[in-house]
């Protein structure tokens, strides 16, 4: 049974979203993905300062299995991202909701968010998988 | 329902990631197939090979039958226990299987087989058997593991206790002898020393419990795969199939053309093809991010062609790849990454032996 932290919204193409307040969201992906993608062993981040459209394919995670977009859940401005994992992409499997996070976007608009699934829902999503 | 070996239980309780090989439950990875690679590299590991198939050839014509069979050429094999790996060819030369045959006497042999290609292997088997004076035994009953790494002698020694240990002690490379239940042979397919030991099916789970108590590393098809690649080492249906030569696939070693009247199956197939000339499987390194894949179109001098198998190599910390080429091929290629061309370094397709890197 994979972790689902209920004060976290998500994806269904498996990101996770964490409020951090004042407009700004921590992006990762989900134990489940991590889970699914096995061993990582790059973390292409997009750059600081660009400009994303909610759906826009803006980083990949490259396993010993297999490359996979990562999607930004919501649009907004990439504000920061987690430089530790040029070095240590293994942090990605290892702690997928907390030293693992990927990058923070400043939201366009924060209500976006409450568009996207609780962990309920997401927990539906990996079912019907 | 899939086949299970004798160690799937064994393998839950491990902790393992159990995935469908080819009709059989195996373990990909019990935590970290990389950690499992590492663990290979400089300490040991244990790999469950028991969905492997091992068929003994017994009779006064085991000899010239395996001389037809084979590719490579079992006259080779004098001294009881030796091992040696061939090709088993169609007709036209393409590679029904590879396998490695372990020489008992001139009327006792044993080979072992992929499992994903039993049932082709099996008819092939009997069918060319029916000309010879020969018995072909299946051995389901018995499991097989592969104790792998620098560590492996250490371990087995632990294991067998001294007595035991000491027939094995110092064995060279493709040996193999009889040592009570185990068959112990010093073979593998991860490019360091070590064993792949066959045993009655029932006492497999003990010598496995035996090997982790005293510290070795299960490990799954996922390390398997980065050890047998970063070796040079094909897989079958991946970097050879019917379709395809021992010359096209980096085998043409094991394809023993000497004795000249030697006839064996695809031998006027492989030499019309050695005179026409033929693709080549070559390796090719990529330092830049990113890794090569399966499938990924390959752009030469001359030509196009494609890569076999590629991975991220754990132990160079960057990519590498096995790819079929037009001769021509120079010492750089170009790769379709995710819709990018990138080059990479041609080279031979052999990365890493005992630990280190080979490249130049």
């Amino acid at each position: 049974m994979s972790n689902i932290p209920k004060e976290l919204k998500y994806a269904s193409t498996h990101e996770w979203v964490r409020n951090e307040g004042d407009g700004i969201f921590t992006v990762g992906i989900t134990e489940h993905a991590q889970d699914l993608l096995g061993d990582m062993v790059f973390v292409e981040l997009p750059e600081v300062g660009a400009n994303v459209a909610a759906g826009d394919d803006v980083a990949v995670a490259e396993s010993v299995k297999a490359a996979s977009d990562i999607y930004a859940p919501i649009a907004g401005e990439i504000v920061e991202v987690n430089e530790d994992l040029e070095d240590a992409p293994e942090t990605v499997n290892n702690d997928p909701f907390g030293d693992g996070w990927l990058f923070k976007i400043k939201a366009e608009d924060p209500s976006e968010v409450e568009s996207l699934l609780d962990a309920e829902g997401y927990q539906a999503v990996i079912d019907e998988e | 329902m899939a086949n299970r070996t004798p160690l799937y239980d064994a393998h839950v309780k491990a902790g393992a990631k159990m995935v469908d090989f080819h009709g059989w439950d195996m373990p990909l990875n019990y935590g970290s197939q990389i950690e499992e690679h590492h663990a290979v590299r400089n300490d040991s590991g244990v790999f469950d090979v028991s969905h492997m198939t091992i068929v003994d050839v017994a009779g006064i014509d085991a000899k010239p039958f395996l001389r037809y069979l084979l590719a490579n050429d079992v006259a080779k094999l004098t001294v009881p226990g030796k091992a040696l790996y061939s090709g088993m060819l169609n007709e036209q030369g393409g590679v029904i299987d590879d396998l490695i045959v372990y020489f008992f006497t001139d009327e006792s042999y044993r080979l072992v087989v992929n499992s994903a290609t039993r049932e082709r292997d099996m008819e092939w088997i009997h069918g060319v058997a029916s000309d010879f004076k020969v018995t072909i035994t299946e051995q389901p009953s018995l499991g097989m593991l592969a104790l792998q790494g620098p560590k492996a002698e250490e371990k087995l020694k632990l294991v067998l206790g001294d007595d035991a240990f000491a027939p094995v002690a110092g064995m060279k490379p493709f040996m193999s002898e009889q040592v009570g239940d185990y068959f112990i042979a010093t073979t593998g397919y991860t490019g360091e020393k070590g064993y792949e030991i066959v045993v009655p099916g029932d006492k497999v789970e003990q010598l496995w419990d035996d090997l982790l108590n005293v510290g070795v590393q299960p490990c799954g098809l996922g390390a398997r795969d980065t050890l047998r690649l970063e070796a040079g080492m094909n897989l079958y249906g991946q970097d050879m199939d019917e379709s395809v030569s021992p010359l096209e696939a980096n085998m043409g070693w094991s394809v023993a053309f000497e004795p000249a009247d030697r006839k064996f199956i695809g031998r006027e197939a492989l030499e019309q093809q050695k005179a026409a000339g033929h693709a080549k499987l070559v390796g090719l390194v990529m330092k830049d991010k990113g890794v090569l894949r399966h499938g990924q179109k390959v752009i030469v001098d001359g030509g196009e062609g494609e890569i076999t198998s590629g991975t991220f190599s754990p132990t160079l910390g960057f990519s590498i790849a096995m790819a079929r080429v037009p001769a021509s091929v120079g010492e750089t290629a170009e790769v379709e990454i995710r819709k990018k061309l990138v080059t990479v370094s041609v080279v031979k397709p052999s990365f890493v032996r005992q630990g280190k890197s080979v490249l130049a």
